[in-house]
């Protein structure tokens, strides 16, 4: 059984293994939601890279989004509210050979979340955490959220929202994601390669999703964003510069960039834990037996 | 019985623990059983911190109620310690120091000047260094060879080498000479009594027993008294082979152990009751995705901050409680560093086999203190068996499939065929969410009361599976004590006392507080004359668990919450009491 297992130089050998497809479990998101571009994309970028499915574990907190899971047919870990982030480094640390994508909202990532995000960010963990960026609670029907701008009224903020939002993709360069990229649902095509980068990508892969709410956002709507939105790569661009990078991240308004940031290669987590050198966590030894040894140290 | 106590007092950052380990360590060396109480406050500096360690020729439970030798590096020392002192007994100071009078301690008790400071300067300017003369003094009183003091000592320094070991030894065989031309040896002074012990505190035992029990992953954050859990994992992570993260909180910390054993290994938390308040949520997240996790709670006082480096037994109801809704759980409590080791090897079994969360409950006198453990009460036996072992059954498989026992077949990502999505929504037997679009429609309505059920079984299965009440003494004696975790310690010992004085005593021992086996409970309490329920804490939690599960009444308690763990003394006199005046 334990072959059948992920490990990190695994080769596709014999008959190529299934790869991630849709569930039988129809997506209960809104008719026009944002999220099944995302879902689509997913699925497009793990199908592009050719990762079986049974190697894939995607990860969400709570939200709407966070359901993404359940409608690909890969594993899956449907957490509580801002917490896939340290789940999906936990799967990480016992099988270091799976993929794993963290999913969720801008509440469960920047609000409840926050904490995680920036240290998960910090150790450069090899996962790719996609958010569903809607600048607002949906499952609890339309509260302001960290990335709800100055002055928007939600049910929450009859009088505007007077505190200044969370920008994503500054506060992932600042705390170290060594691929920080955005995209929008609206783009399934280029969202499908941002994602696939980021799983590709050797460390923290983040990928802020603008992912309109159709029901509760009546301000940053698909057209909303259609009007602001350009391609960082048609802009000149340097992903591996960091000053340009946050430069770029801050700008909001007529012209909103998406596409890859930055990108950069660092050592992972994972390569400087010195357990895991000896492979996967669980295929290694458990137990003390024989380790009497051990018991020297209290004489 | 004969036994012997050394106590060091001074302030914090005097090298107090050190000392107190040394003396504990030399006497677990000479084969002798001992108790070693680390007593300290919440400061890095300064304050009074003192080191108990008590030998006897029967093993000690506690840190006793007396001293023999006293070391004061600092007058607080005397006047807080020094009345305690029995007759025969010793106090070490250095005059050049502060002095202390014949008539500031106990009739019979000896005031005994070692020059530790002018000793030291003959090695160095560092003032530590008188340290080693008066442990050298103290040696000799209380019937240590210089030579088992020296290996002791070197060895505590470890792989230092050079001029401070020579200098220590220097200096305490000088101390041990002072010591042995002006005093006797004292009455009780000990002699070797067999091969060496081992001596370990409780986290310690908690860590090696995790080790052994398959752990191969530990996520914790800092909290006094836990925190040396997670030491002792980190210095033996390399050879052990097991991952220890330092988590951002413990919000982190047991998501990631959830994760961990998600993914396929092993998985365990530990803190103390503030962290734990955070892991609430995530406790019942690993109860509904039926997920394995071991959680330590090392309880020390409180409500909130409360007294961080004194003990209680306060949170048996927040780890009950803790986690919205119901969800099947075990609470294993040890009592000695004896019982850890196969008590964490336990709860990893029951947390695998149930596939739920398992807490184990410590304390800070648990934790932190020094106790013996022969090397044959140690067992590495145990085999994890292999996570991996469900076969891959195509499209019919079920993670959550309704079984007898509710145990379903729990596959590991990399497997084969057998996806599935662990869920914190309620979920139907493949793990489809039944929460949003299901819910409330009849079929859907059964199935939530079906799956509850499923889950809510594997209680029973804990409740028959766990380690089972104990207990110790004679069967029909007068008085039956009823007690938990490190309590027992000192139950033990005044066990021992009332035995002496011809009251014989027995202790019903709660290995597992909860679930507890209702019938097997009742039965044992209505054999008892009489019961006294000893526990540390206000409201009597354990005796509350033990009326609402059997219906039994404990009316007779002896409660402590003032942060101290008992003394053998409090509980002799209270079942003096019991014994003499009280109804059952």
């Amino acid at each position: 059984m334990a072959e059948s297992s992920a490990t990190p130089t695994a080769t596709p050998t014999g008959p190529a293994l299934p790869l991630v497809g849709k569930s039988d479990t129809k997506p209960t998101w809104c008719p026009g939601c944002g999220d099944f571009g995302v879902v689509a994309a997913v699925e497009m970028a793990l199908k592009r890279l050719q990762i079986p499915s049974q190697n894939v574990v995607i990860v969400s907190g709570i939200g709407c989004s966070s359901n993404l899971p359940h409608f690909l047919n890969s594993y899956g870990f449907h957490a509580i509210h801002g917490r896939a982030v340290p789940v999906a480094e936990g799967i990480r640390w016992a099988n270091h050979g799976l993929t794993v994508i963290g999913t969720g909202g801008d509440g469960d990532g920047f609000g409840i979340g926050v904490g995680h995000f920036i240290h998960a960010m910090r150790r450069n963990v090899d996962l790719t955490y996609v958010t569903m960026d809607n600048q607002i609670y949906g499952l609890t029907t339309g509260q302001a959220s960290p990335t709800s701008r100055m002055g928007q009224k939600t049910k929450s903020t009859p009088w505007g929202v007077i505190e200044e939002p969370i920008d994503p993709i500054s506060l992932a360069l600042a705390s170290g994601a060594t691929y920080v990229a955005r995209g929008f649902s609206g783009d399934v095509k280029q969202l499908a390669d941002l994602v696939a980068g980021g799983i590709q990508h050797h460390g923290f892969s983040f990928v802020d999703v603008f992912s309109p709410c159709v029901t509760y956002n009546k301000v940053n709507t698909f057209d909303f964003f259609r009007q602001r939105v350009y391609k960082l790569e048609s802009a000149g661009h340097d992903p591996t510069n960091l000053v340009q990078a946050f430069a770029r991240s801050v700008e909001w308004g007529d012209k909103i960039p998406v596409g890859l940031f930055y990108r950069t290669e660092k050592p992972t987590y994972e390569d400087l834990e010195e357990v895991l050198a000896a492979g996967p966590l669980l295929h290694q030894k458990a137990g003390l037996k024989g380790r009497e040894a051990l018991l020297d140290e209290f004489v | 019985m004969s036994e012997l106590t050394v106590c060091i007092g001074g302030q914090a950052g005097d090298g107090i623990q050190s000392i107190g380990e040394t003396v504990a360590r030399s006497f677990s060396r000479l084969g002798l059983h001992v108790f070693g109480m680390n007593a300290y406050q919440s400061v890095i500096r300064g304050g009074h911190v003192y080191y108990t360690a008590r030998t006897s020729t029967e093993r000690p439970y506690s840190q006793g109620d007396g001293v023999d030798i006293l070391y004061a590096l600092d007058r607080q020392t005397v006047d807080v310690h020094g009345p305690g002192v029995r007759p025969g007994g010793y106090v070490v100071f250095d005059a050049e120091k502060f002095a202390v009078a014949a008539s500031d301690l106990p009739p019979g008790v000896t005031a005994l000047a070692v020059p530790t400071l002018e000793i030291a300067r003959k090695y160095t300017t560092q003032s530590i260094l008188q340290n080693g003369a008066g442990v050298g003094a103290v040696a000799f009183l209380a019937g240590i060879p210089l030579d088992v003091l020296h290996e002791v000592l070197t060895d505590s320094f470890g792989r230092k080498k050079g001029e401070i070991v020579d200098w220590n030894l220097g200096a305490s065989a000088a101390g041990y000479q002072f010591a042995g031309a002006h005093a006797k040896v004292h009455a009780s002074a000990v002699h070797k009594a067999g091969p060496p012990k081992l001596l370990m505190t409780g986290n310690q035992a908690i860590a090696l027993g995790a080790a052994a029990g398959g752990l191969k992953f530990l996520a914790q954050y800092p909290m006094t008294p836990a925190s040396s859990i997670m030491h002792w994992m980190a210095d033996h992570s390399h050879s052990l082979g097991i991952v220890v993260k330092q988590a951002e909180d413990e919000l982190a910390s047991i998501n990631m152990a959830i994760g961990a054993s998600f993914g396929g290994v092993r998985a365990m938390t530990a803190t103390s009751g503030g962290g734990f308040s955070l892991m609430v949520e995530a406790l019942g997240m690993a109860g509904m995705t039926e997920t394995p996790v071991v959680v330590v709670d090392s309880q020390r006082a409180g409500p909130s901050t409360g007294l961080p480096t004194k003990t209680e037994q306060g949170d048996l109801n927040l780890m009950l409680g803790a986690g919205q809704g119901e969800f099947p759980r075990a609470i294993l409590a040890p009592s000695h560093p004896k019982e850890a080791i196969p008590i964490m090897v336990e709860a990893f079994r029951l947390a695998e086999k149930w596939q739920t969360p398992v807490m184990v409950a410590s304390d800070l006198h648990l934790s932190e203190n020094h106790a013996t453990v022969d090397r044959e009460e140690i067992s590495f036996d145990f085999e994890p068996e292999n996570l991996i072992a469900v076969e891959p059954n195509g499209h019919d498989y079920k993670r959550y499939q309704y079984t007898e026992s509710g145990v379903s077949p729990r596959a590991v990502p990399g497997q084969a065929g057998l996806q599935f999505i662990a869920g914190s929504d309620e979920h139907d037997e493949k793990g489809h969410l039944v929460s949003d679009v299901k819910s409330g429609i009849p079929h859907w309505v059964a199935e939530r009361a079906r799956m509850m059920d499923k889950r809510m079984h594997k209680l029973e299965g804990l409740r028959h599976d766990s380690p089972p009440m104990v207990l110790e003494g004679p069967a029909d004696a007068p008085l039956t004590f009823v007690a938990w975790g490190s309590t027992i310690g000192a139950v033990r010992d005044a066990m021992r006392v009332l035995a002496a004085q011809g009251r014989p005593t027995n202790l019903l021992h709660f290995p597992t507080v909860y679930p507890v086996d209702p019938q097997a409970v009742k039965e044992a309490i209505g054999r008892a004359h009489r019961t006294l329920l000893v526990e540390a804490n206000f409201t009597g939690q354990f005796g509350r668990l033990l009326r609402a599960e059997t219906g039994v009444e404990l009316p007779e308690r002896l409660l402590k919450y003032d942060g101290e763990p008992f003394s053998p003394h409090e509980i002799v006199a209270r079942a003096l009491e019991v014994l003499n005046h009280g109804g059952k």
